[in-house]
């Protein structure tokens, strides 16, 4: 999100340039736990919070403020690895770009998916970065005119089936349900869910559910990364 | 609340036209300003950094006021007889860090000339390690049901609640944080009719014309939540209901900061990221503040303007007291048989025609029919070389076309005569919280005000907010 000015922006999104020391990492814990084989539903909401997390990819922005829809439809079908937009990878799966990245598969303890605390948990860059989820949704029957409902922060993109579905643009903050697709079905069995988030300074984050025609969620429907 | 005041200086600004201002007069530059206080005779309001600014009538600022400590963006609260001041110190991201104190003081005036002044620290009453999902700065007070509750937080994770003891400041022993909200900071609380209102900033600060900084609500029976906005969606999941954005000239509206005149009138404060006709500085900013359906709705000083100034009492249109000039009009043509050819439109009636029949000394004003006639269509003038009060400048009400001005007489009549630019010719226009205005003369004493004391009559009495006799809707004639 960033949601600053790019003078103080600038101390932020490059630490080496700021005072004071790296506080001490919290890891994952705080935030996610290990996603398990077993399927899981989402929570009571409709959110779901299982996902494969990509390690950040570098990407550096000292504002959010320029996130228009050209630059981050740009950045995010920019591929930074193989498979980028068609795999459906595995824990501990690592990509090769400018430096290895690797996969984890989490179960989210919230409703929203902190990357900026899977990031700093990891030790990695929090700030000037890409991340990419990727999870399956399995669905117990075909379901038309539902819709995927986004929040992000800070601009992302996602597709449902190798589809773009939504692209929330801009400064985001996130919002549950701040961006929702057209209808779309899904399929009976395995669906693959894929999003990408960029973001500048500041807390990253994402959450995603289904609703239905009513708007209301969906929630029979699993998860089965694992 | 990211900078320092010092990043601030101070410019004097060239006279203001004569036109609808949001702006206040002065040098009002602040960014992060506190909730106003009013202390020995004068309004008062911290920002970030050392100062403040301070004015005598809410309309004009100046640079003012001292606050020790430093840090960023403080607010105050009246308890008895101390104004207690809280600010943070770190965090921010500045320097690339969230770890942060909430500190409070108080002072029994805030007026550094008085013998009562003097700052006593009370100390640190919340803090954020810089690890965990909160940035312990913005804090805001809200005193209800005897109880002080303080929120804080940025977009940093969390905004918390923490209770305080309001006999001294401390926090209450025991007492441990509330997650109450996410993506928001400079957060501000406000309390009515059993509900408790959390208030914060969305979007971009510190970007001048490019902030997108907005103030959202949400509400809860419960000061430490849940709270949810108008769609239901918890503050804890995004949520949160518009109360005001940018508008014309002033761009991202941030630090809330709830203004309760009585008698029904309620307005906020707020610091502008960017006052474009200030070159884009940071301001303080006044607005009145409205309430719709239990929610906070930031309201509207009346533009300028020509207006039929209609009774929420009666219906009946402010208008002199003056013979009824018919529009030539032969009403056959009204129920004659259609027309075969093109209709032609008629002409309204003239200014001219209408003052045909107006004596040329004062005349009185009443209530009327709206009929659209001249002398029922009122010009109003912001006019803030004279001054203003809370939030406004002071306006000049005239029958548009004319310099025949409503004045309120020094014996409490209300009549209409030439303008001359003297106070009971200049009145002060509030908007109440219900949308529509009180109009009130600017040597008013005692909260007289123009009120529909019968359904076609106006005198210049008491107001009183329980009924609609003095309330007034400004409407395009």
């Amino acid at each position: 999100m960033g949601k600053m000015s790019p003078l103080l922006v600038a101390c932020l999104a490059f630490p080496a340039l700021a005072a004071g020391g790296s506080p001490p990492l919290q890891g994952l814990s705080p935030f996610f736990e290990p996603a398990t084989s077993a399927p899981k539903a989402p929570d009571a909401d409709g959110f779901v919070q299982r996902w494969l997390l990509l390690e950040p990819i570098i990407k550096p922005n000292r504002s959010n403020a320029g996130f228009t829809g050209s630059y981050v439809r740009t950045a995010l079908t920019t591929e930074y690895f193989r498979g980028q937009f068609s795999v459906v990878p595995h824990d501990g799966d690592r990509v090769a770009g400018t430096a290895p990245l690797q996969w984890h598969a989490l179960d989210s303890k919230l409703f929203d998916v902190k990357l900026f605390n899977f990031a700093q948990g990891l030790n990695k860059p929090t700030y000037g970065v890409i991340f990419w989820a990727v999870t399956v949704v399995d669905s117990p029957r075909t379901m038309t005119d539902v819709r995927l409902a986004v929040g992000s922060n800070s601009a992302s993109m996602w597709w449902v089936n190798g589809k773009e579905a939504v692209g929330l643009f801009g400064d985001r903050r996130m919002v549950m349900d701040d961006v929702v697709s057209p209808p779309l079905t899904l399929h009976k069995g395995r669906n693959v869910i894929r999003g990408a988030v960029i973001n500048g300074p500041g807390l990253s984050d994402f959450c995603v559910r289904f609703v239905d025609a009513d708007g209301k969620p969906v929630r029979d429907i699993a998860i089965t990364i694992g | 609340m990211k900078y320092r005041a010092a990043a601030f200086p101070l410019f004097a600004l060239a006279a203001l036209a004569g036109t609808a201002h949001a702006q206040l007069a002065g040098e009002p530059y602040i960014h992060d300003p506190s909730t106003i206080a009013f202390s020995d005779g004068k309004y008062y309001t911290f920002g970030t950094g050392r100062g403040g600014l301070v004015s005598d009538d809410g309309w004009t600022w100046h640079g003012g006021g001292v606050r020790p400590g430093g840090g960023v963006a403080p607010d105050i609260i009246k308890i008895g007889d101390r104004y207690y001041v809280v600010y943070a110190v770190g965090g921010g991201g500045m320097n690339g860090g969230h770890a942060s104190n909430v500190k409070v003081m108080w002072t029994k005036t805030l007026d550094p000339a008085s013998p009562d002044f003097g700052y006593h620290d009370v100390g640190i009453v919340a803090s954020s390690d810089g690890v965990e999902d909160c940035d312990a700065i913005d804090p805001a007070f809200l005193h209800a049901d005897g109880r002080l509750w303080l929120s804080y937080g940025t977009y940093f994770g969390y905004i918390r609640m923490v209770e305080l003891n309001p006999k001294s400041g401390e926090r209450i022993a025991g007492n441990q944080p509330v997650d109450v909200a996410i993506d928001m900071e400079a957060t501000a609380l406000m309390y009515r009719d059993g509900w408790y209102y959390l208030l914060g900033t969305h979007g971009t600060c510190c970007d001048g014309p490019n902030s997108s900084y907005n103030i959202r609500v949400g509400r809860s029976r419960n000061p430490t939540g849940p709270f949810v906005d108008n769609m239901g969606i918890p503050l804890l999941k995004g949520g949160g209901k518009l109360v005001v954005a940018g508008r014309g000239r002033g761009f991202g509206p941030g630090h809330f900061g709830l203004i309760d005149l009585g008698d029904g009138l309620q307005k906020f404060s707020m610091h502008y990221e960017s006052d474009m006709d200030r070159a884009g500085r940071s301001v303080l900013a006044i607005q009145p503040l409205l309430w719709k359906d239990g929610w906070p709705v930031g309201g509207d000083n009346v533009a300028a303007g020509t207006y039929e100034i209609q009774s929420e009492r009666s219906g009946g249109a402010l208008e002199l007291a003056v013979d009824f000039v018919r529009i030539d009009f032969d009403f056959r043509r009204a129920f004659g048989p259609p027309p075969s050819g093109p209709l032609a439109p008629l002409p309204d009636q003239t200014l001219a025609q209408d003052m045909a029949v107006w004596p040329s000394s004062t005349i009185k004003v009443d209530l009327g029919d709206y009929m659209i006639r001249p002398h029922q269509k009122w010009s109003v003038t912001p006019v803030p070389e004279a001054g203003g009060y809370m939030g406004s400048p002071y306006y000049k009400i005239v029958i548009a076309g004319t310099a025949r001005a409503l004045t309120a007489t020094a014996d409490g009549e209300v009549t209409t005569g030439g303008y001359t630019g003297d106070a009971g010719q200049l009145w002060r226009i509030d908007q109440l919280t219900d949308g529509t205005y009180r109009i009130s003369p600017k040597i008013a004493r005692n909260s007289v005000a123009l009120v529909a004391i019968g359904a076609s009559t106006v005198a210049l009495v008491k107001f009183d907010p329980n009924n609609d006799a003095g309330r007034w809707t400004f409407k395009t004639p």
